[in-house]
């Protein structure tokens, strides 16, 4: 960092570099605002980042040593004549909880398998030790305690695990050089500690609709050329004990195996009556979808990929709720793939990165590792006048966007926290292999006694995210319980967890994060205790879509400048006429993204095409 | 505002573009002077490949460009060696591929990348394949790439089972595309023939007949594999019913029958010392070498169609030398020789009798079941089933009601009769664009029907009346009617085919919309026609029954041709043999 002091005026201060916020930063960089755009945290994007590996240890030992809250500075020294002080909350660290982590392969490479045989299990209490580096017998043994609680409670997978690990402690050796798969290549730990850095772990789970609000900003802004994307190449669902392809796009009914010719006919022709909303389809407005769909005799097959698959909504959602998302879906096949889905190469993490970047080029000042401690209000008009910076700097500005995080808790209105529940797997095959090893699937897993739907993301090394021979697999659903009562449900039901012989050769999983994190959807942008032009964006929302970021982003973006257009499109960097007064950004800022503007031009990247070729502008990769 | 970033104008922006589009087109017409002008002096060196690569990058589509940078190539060709050679096209190979991604229909670029691949010392064609196979992805429908691709395929020999998987793969990714269906037709044929047992007797015409030639069969597909085609192309139309190129492959598969090339009637009138000869298909008698043999001697005739506007006709009709054959106590045997497909009819002219024929009925030859190609009924009717049941979902259908209807006629046409009618009717209602095609379509299979029902019943007469018949078809088939009845249809001519009814002594066509008689042309025995509620305005529309001798009663009534000034002493004049006229 340099010593430098920050300018001491800009028209919007940022805190936080989440998607809703950097798309806030870029809109307002690029109507000419004055951007400064900080973040406590050493990364971006917030809750919305990814991270390699080996970042994402760090991340979990973070969390778990998160007590350590700065000192709260006295700034009154700063205040004025008429103003007073709000302090901001230090650190965000309550929207993570529930940490969990387990890892099932062997310490090192070896040639003759001796399977793992502790079941690690890091949890917050044992905080500061490296991550499931050195797994001792007392952790394991820890662990079975806990397990043996929850098999208490009935959780029968506990329970099973319970019951395999003295065996995996002694009479493993004979049986396994029999057993073992020859050609499955088993990776070790120190393998994917060694190859952590071509990981790239999401710590939320969503899909691009490629017609979603999102897809059609980056489009229109020109951000899209910052990155690179990847059809989601199939849609899967599990059902009676199995994973099943979902039938979606024409080309998918057509060549499905399961489908019998009339049920193709009903479902392409449900898929097209679907599109236009029809009087038919307004009689049943306040009534079940589930009743709906039931009417039109679909059987039960197309039922359960209409429901669960293709309107992703459950029994009694109402019908034109699930008319809406189904249409939704519909909209977005075929325009990138045979999914409606796009995932960007390198991850979700990129995308807030991607707004940042617009932001920079259009003079944004970017730091890291800084942060925002207090608000100065006038108390006659209530708006925040300055902020003063960690450092104790004193910036005016004209509004301040924070990340709900940073709000104190006696500001915020009091919503009930509502939680997702998140699991992150690495794993050694896909759940249904098919002719290319490169699939991206999203697998809806329907609800079951009482527990919520599961979304689940299972991402190929062709996104990036993770080293060939392994996918990475995220799960999502609302919170009941902990993610790993959630969840491990899920994973053990789909997955083989402990180095068992597993006859059903189910993907073994080799290293699992368990947590759960705050639902950003239930947070105002507005209403709290705070001044009229404090606006607070939450954090990840528990939807497949980015809908709820960008229409906040969108919303707080006109409160701040009404008669300003949301992120036009960004010129044509030879476009731009630099008159050497006051148009590049000198480097205050220690991020600050330099290469942005030859990024943006430089290498021509093909992505961006004209208007009218609006259609491949946002093209998948391959 | 301040801190905004400034952005040329438009106004600038043009300018900048303009003197950019200037500039380049001044380099342009430079090079394409120098290309030109060293062609005149027939120089074929490096320079001119360089100047006609610059030129066509920028523009793949100059034809005279390709033209002359194959003439540098060719002398390129003589004057250095086989590795000098194999770099200078390989070369060629990467630059057509530059131009093709600036147009990926460019006919120059795919000729000229067809014409070095012909010509490399060592072809890679596994990667012209791997070329082809990026380019459709990218647009499957490219029919340069489809043609090229043909090429490489055929040059590098790849086994037909691969080609069947290739089409495989396109029609999985989408399967609304003729080009891959039209392929698999071609490939099917040649991976899985149809076993060459001869076809089951039932379907052996009655006469001895040669064996159907192997071109006739070359086409069709084991019915192993037949199943499994109908499998899959149902799974498409099912899956979008109102996708044309699935319906079109069915059709194919269907198939649909040649009819083996014969003389299928010969008739002979002895009073008229006539002959007339019917063709399965429309010939032209001078040129396919026809002879008559009466009693083992060769016959010197003149065949003539049966109205002169005909080249080409399936009935050919000549007379006699006079005598030959009136004395009614001698017992005639002709022979009608088709020397072109060494086929032959005869036909025996017994004492006593006045005129005698001989012939393959429509019955015989199940000559309208043949618009499928002879399958197993039980197939047929399975297919029925599948295609019925999609009509039960999709109602409205058109592609599907059609090809009910077809499968219906394949199975019985007569049995069908009153649902091929109701499909009828709700194909007008759906298609009403193409309605007039299907009141043809309708009016072909009734006339096919009512063919049928004739000689099943026996008679010389053919009656269609109140069918609302819009077209006349078939009428070779007859060629023994006596007496037609088309009262009450929709007709609005009597086409010269209608010439071929030779044996025809009455008409009976009232209330049609009729305007034109062309075709009651010649006809030597026709005494009775009967036109009326017609349209007929003109007299000159009534001419050709001047050519018909025997002509007695003729009803015009309500027609606007009776309003004429002095019709009846015109028509008189017109037609003098008509002893009964009703106006």
């Amino acid at each position: 960092m340099a010593a430098e002091d920050l300018p001491s005026e800009f028209d919007v201060v940022i805190l936080g570099t989440g998607l809703a916020e950097s798309v806030v930063a870029a809109a307002c960089s690029r109507v000419g605002q004055r951007v400064l755009h900080v973040d406590r945290r050493s990364y971006y994007a917030a809750n919305w980042a990814s991270f390699t590996f080996n970042a994402l240890l760090t991340w979990i030992q973070e969390i778990q040593a998160e007590s350590l809250s700065e000192e709260v500075q006295d700034r009154s020294s700063l205040v004025e004549e008429g103003e007073e002080l709000i302090y901001l909350s230090g650190s965000d660290s309550a929207s993570i909880s529930n940490l969990q982590v387990f890892c099932y392969v062997s310490e090192e490479a070896e040639e003759e398998e001796e399977p793992a045989n502790t079941t690690e299990e890091e949890e917050a209490g044992a905080a500061g030790e490296g991550a499931a580096k050195e797994p001792s017998e007392t952790e394991s043994a820890g662990s079975k305690e806990e397990e043996a609680g929850e098999a208490a409670e009935g959780d029968e997978q506990a329970a099973q695990e319970q019951g395999e690990e003295p065996e995996a402690d002694q009479p493993q050796p004979s049986a396994p050089p029999s057993q073992s798969e020859p050609t499955r290549k088993k990776i070790s730990y120190t393998q994917l500690v060694k190859e952590g850095r071509r990981f790239n772990i999401d710590l939320v789970s969503k899909l691009m609709y490629s017609r979603g609000s999102l897809v059609d900003l980056l489009i229109k802004s020109n951000v899209s050329r910052y990155a690179e994307f990847k059809n989601v190449t199939r849609i899967l669902t599990y059902r009676h004990g199995s994973v099943e392809q979902v039938p979606c796009s024409r080309a998918d009914v057509f060549a499905s195996r399961q489908l019998s010719v009339v049920e193709k006919r009903k479902l392409m022709r449900f898929l097209t009556s679907c599109v236009e909303e029809t009087e038919e389809h307004q009689a049943y407005n306040g009534r079940p979808y589930l009743e709906f769909l039931r009417e039109q005799q679909l059987g039960d097959n197309l039922q359960h990929f209409l429901l669960h698959s293709i309107a992703m909504v459950t029994e009694d959602t109402l019908t034109e709720v699930g008319l809406a998302s189904t249409r939704h879906f519909l909209r977005c096949l075929g325009r990138y793939g045979n999914t409606p889905f796009l995932f960007p190469v390198y991850g979700l993490g990129e995308i807030p990165q991607c707004f940042c970047r617009m932001s920079a080029v259009f003079g944004g000042i970017y730091c890291l590792r800084h942060s925002v401690s207090c608000l100065i209000v006038d108390k006659d008009s209530n708006r925040c006048k300055a902020v003063i910076d960690s450092r104790g700097q004193r910036i005016s500005c004209s509004h301040f966007v924070v990340e709900d995080g940073f709000v104190g808790a006696d500001r915020k209105v009091a919503t009930p926290t509502r939680l997702l529940s998140r699991a992150v797997l690495i794993t050694d095959a896909s759940v249904l292999p098919g002719d290319s090893e490169q699939q991206v699937s999203l697998v809806t897993v329907p609800p079951t006694d009482g527990r919520p739907a599961v979304n689940m993301v299972e991402l190929s090394p062709s996104t990036m995210t993770c080293i060939p021979g392994t996918y990475l697999v995220h799960l999502t659903c609302q919170s009941v319980g902990s993610a790993y009562e959630d969840l491990s449900p899920v994973v053990t039901r789909m997955f083989c967890t402990a180095e068992c012989q597993d006859q059903e050769n189910r993907p073994a999983v080799l290293w699992c994060l368990y947590f759960n994190m705050a639902d950003g959807s239930g947070v105002e942008p507005e209403g709290h205790d705070l001044p009229s032009n404090v606006y607070v964006c939450s954090g990840p929302d528990g939807a497949l879509g980015h809908e709820h970021a960008i229409k906040q982003a969108e919303s707080i973006f006109l409160k701040i400048l009404p008669e300003e257009e949301f992120c036009p499109p960004a010129p044509n960097p030879e476009d731009i006429i630099y008159d050497g007064e006051n148009t590049s950004p000198t480097s205050i800022g220690e991020e600050e993204e330099e290469e942005g503007l030859t990024a943006a031009g430089g290498e021509g990247e093909e992505k961006q095409q004209e208007q009218q070729e609006e259609e491949t502008s946002l093209q998948p990769e391959e | 505002m301040h801190g905004r970033v400034k952005i040329k104008t438009t106004a600038q922006q043009e300018e900048e573009k303009r003197k950019e589009r200037e500039k380049k087109l001044k380099i342009y017409v430079a090079a394409r002077d120098a290309c030109f002008s060293k062609r005149n002096e027939g120089i074929w060196d490096d320079e001119a490949l360089q100047l006609t690569q610059q030129l066509l990058s920028s523009n793949p589509d100059f034809a005279t460009l390709w033209n002359y940078r194959r003439e540098i190539l060719m002398h390129l060709e003589t004057v250095k060696d086989k590795d000098e050679v194999q770099k200078i096209y390989e070369a060629e190979l990467s630059f057509t591929e530059s131009c093709l991604k600036v147009n990926p229909k460019s006919y120059g670029s795919w000729h000229h990348r067809g014409w070095v691949s012909a010509r490399l010392p060592r072809p890679d064609w596994a990667r012209e394949l791997t070329l082809c196979d990026r380019c459709l992805s990218l647009d499957d429908r490219n029919f340069h790439c489809w043609d090229y691709r043909r090429m490489v395929v055929k040059m590098s020999g790849v086994p037909v089972d691969q080609e069947l998987a290739f089409t495989d793969r396109l029609i999985g990714s989408n399967f609304s595309n003729y080009s891959s269906w039209h392929y698999r037709s071609t490939l099917l044929p040649l991976l899985h023939p149809e076993s060459p047992e001869p076809p089951s007797p039932c379907r052996e015409p009655p006469q001895s007949s040669p064996p159907p030639s192997p071109q006739t069969h070359s086409h069709r597909v084991c019915e192993e594999q037949l199943l499994k085609e109908y499998e899959l192309v149902q799974n498409a139309f099912f899956t979008d019913p109102n996708d044309q190129s699935a319906w079109f492959y069915y059709r194919w598969l269907l198939g649909r029958a040649e009819r083996e090339e014969m003389i299928s009637c010969v008739y002979v009138n002895r009073e008229e010392e006539r002959v007339a000869v019917a063709f399965s298909r429309p010939v032209n008698a001078q040129s396919v070498g026809l002879f008559l043999v009466l009693d083992g001697q060769p016959q010197r005739v003149e065949w003539r169609s049966v109205h002169p506007c005909f080249k080409h006709s399936p009935v050919w009709i000549c007379s006699l030398p006079p005598g030959t054959i009136s004395d009614i106590t001698n017992e005639r045997n002709l022979t009608v020789h088709w020397t072109e497909k060494h086929t032959h009819r005869d036909c025996a002219l017994y004492t006593g009798r006045t005129e005698s024929w001989c012939r393959d009925s429509a019955t015989d030859q199940e000559l309208f079941r043949s618009e499928l190609s002879v399958e197993k009924t039980s197939v047929l009717q399975s297919e029925l089933q599948s295609v019925k049941q999609l009509q039960e979902l999709e109602p409205l259908n058109k592609w599907c009601l059609l090809t009910i209807i077809l499968l219906m006629r394949a199975l019985d046409p007569l049995g069908y009769e009153q649902e091929m009618l109701a499909h009828f009717r709700t194909l007008k209602e759906v298609d009403s664009m193409r309605s007039a095609y299907y009141s043809d379509l309708c009016s072909k299979f009734m006339i096919e029907n009512t063919i049928l029902k004739m000689e099943y019943a026996e008679v010389r007469v053919f009656s269609i009346s109140d069918k609302n018949l819009t077209t006349l078809c078939h009428l070779d088939q007859l060629l023994l009617v006596t007496h037609i009845n088309l009262s009450s249809n929709h007709l609005q001519r009597l086409p010269p085919q209608f010439a071929m009814l030779q044996c025809l002594e009455v008409l009976e066509a009232d209330n049609n919309a009729i305007e034109n008689l062309e075709g009651v042309y010649h006809l030597p025995k026709l005494e009775e026609v009967l036109l009326k509620n017609n349209k007929i305005s003109t007299l000159a529309d009534l001419q050709p029954l001047a050519s018909c001798p025997k002509l007695k009663r003729l009803d015009l009534r309500g027609n606007p041709v009776t309003q004429t000034a002095n019709v009846e002493s015109e028509l008189a004049e017109l037609l003098p043999s008509v002893t009964d006229l009703l106006l």
